[in-house]
């Protein structure tokens, strides 16, 4: 089980917390990440100006994935579904492969097409499996009931994604909850976007978004929110805060990535976990579970 | 608002849409609304409405369309692309539209800095020697603040 880890631009410098986390719990698991200091950004934030440059920086990435012969592993949604999209275009046009690999050939590189792009949480899925995560777990986490958000790019655009989970009935993220020992809380619209992506150019309406999720997850009595993107970390623990101040509403709903929550279960400390980075405190939830002050 | 003159629009512009990587199927539209109705952007601001972008641009209102703020307020969920029953990638439709409103200069400057930052760093985030301290005191290795390969390949 060897992968290469895709951090993307967000991650090493701003979620730290979920980078931690995720190398802790994959460690635990016999899951070899491995590191390409080489790779730069996805792609994804020139897609919406220049979308023929957003796919030479994936393909890129992916050749150099290719290089060493590993498949990569992706934190960030936002970058699994560009690399993604990237890989199944260039896996299906000869012709775009061919262009693709005359620009790639001015950095010394090229792209065979064989690189599958998996999010962490589908690699625990599809090649750790739920059993073996059920072996690790080491804490009872007393059933802390945890509202699991999707997010979009996780699952959508739907053919990117061999795994063929349904986005309009997600399941994945939720059984790997059930399976460290949390409680999946539904909750209305679990499905609907954060609103990360239209921060750039209407922030009212993005808050105005992240607040009708947090709003349902409050109501439906979640002890913390579970996510796998730094986006939506940003708009749901980031900005919590000034969701709170400009719409005069109380949440205080600890975010946590998906990977915290496992570490936790698994004995994981806090320190290790990058627990004190996230913005919403934690401290107490992390109390009510390992007793420890 | 002056009165709509279809003899004022631009011909070619669906066509011109129509060629573009994702949007090929736009002409299929028949305005079921499928994509409005889920929209989330759309529940919040009722400014932002996909079936009324896909109709402007088969009627060829290119300004309003590449000026407007409207096309920046997809938050690219995909929904809208997941359910069209006509098959139409209107997530990908938008992403067409943007880039051509940007290479007209059309976008909120926050789209133009990201382009300059990434191809003048090969990421968003320059990493600077305070993030590599923090990096190293997190136990986690250390990353280059650039990354050249990719800046030579989409630099300007």
């Amino acid at each position: 089980m060897k992968y290469a880890l895709f951090l993307g631009c967000t991650i090493p410098a701003r979620s730290r917390n979920y980078e931690m986390s995720a190398r802790g719990v994959a460690g635990r698991l016999g899951l070899d990440l491995v590191d390409i200091p080489d790779f730069s950004c996805c792609g994804f934030p020139l897609k919406s100006s220049d979308g023929k440059k957003a796919g030479l920086l994936a393909a890129r990435n992916l050749a150099l994935a290719e290089s060493k012969g590993l498949s990569i592993c992706t934190l960030c949604s936002a970058c699994t579904s560009m690399l993604a999209e990237e890989a199944h275009r260039l896996g299906r046009d000869s012709a775009l492969l061919d262009e693709t690999n005359r620009e790639l050939a001015k950095v010394g590189l090229s792209y065979g097409g064989d690189v599958k792009v998996k999010h962490f949480a589908r690699v625990l899925l599809d090649e750790v499996g739920l059993d073996r995560i059920r072996e690790a777990v080491s804490v009872n986490l007393k059933d802390l009931a945890v509202a699991t958000h999707y997010g979009c790019h996780y699952l959508k655009p739907s053919e990117i994604y061999e795994e063929g989970e349904d986005p309009e009935n997600p399941s994945s993220l939720e059984e790997i909850m059930e399976a460290v020992g949390a409680r999946s809380v539904p909750y209305d619209r679990q499905k609907d976007c954060c609103g990360g992506a239209v921060l750039v150019a209407h922030e009212q309406t993005a808050l105005e978004m992240a607040k009708q999720k947090l709003d349902r997850v409050k109501a439906a009595g979640a002890r913390a929110m579970n996510v796998v993107c730094p986006f939506c970390s940003v708009m749901y623990d980031d900005n919590q805060k000034s969701i709170e101040g400009r719409f005069d509403v109380s949440y205080e709903i600890p975010v946590l990535f998906l990977p915290q929550i496992m570490g936790l279960a698994m004995g994981l400390g806090r320190k290790e976990l990058g627990l004190n980075m996230n913005v919403v405190k934690t401290k107490k939830l992390t109390e009510e579970i390992t007793g420890e002050k | 608002m002056p009165e709509f003159q279809i003899e004022n629009t631009a011909s070619g512009f669906a066509s011109q849409v129509h060629r573009e990587p994702g949007a090929e199927a736009i002409r299929s539209c028949y305005a079921c609304g499928t994509c409005t109705a889920g929209c989330p952007v759309r529940r919040v601001n009722l400014k932002y409405n996909p079936r009324k972008l896909i109709r402007m641009v088969l009627l060829g209102m290119q300004d309003e369309v590449l000026k407007g703020e409207e096309i920046w307020l997809c938050s690219s969920c995909y929904t809208c692309q997941e359910r069209c029953p006509q098959g139409i990638r209107i997530t990908d439709t938008i992403l067409a539209l943007r880039n051509l409103a940007a290479k007209e200069g059309h976008a909120p400057s926050g789209i133009f800095m990201q382009a300059k930052l990434i191809k003048g760093q090969g990421r968003l985030y320059a990493l600077d020697e305070f993030d590599e301290k923090k990096r190293k005191k997190a136990g986690l290795p250390s990353l280059p603040s650039q990354v050249e390969g990719a800046i030579k390949l989409v630099e300007e």
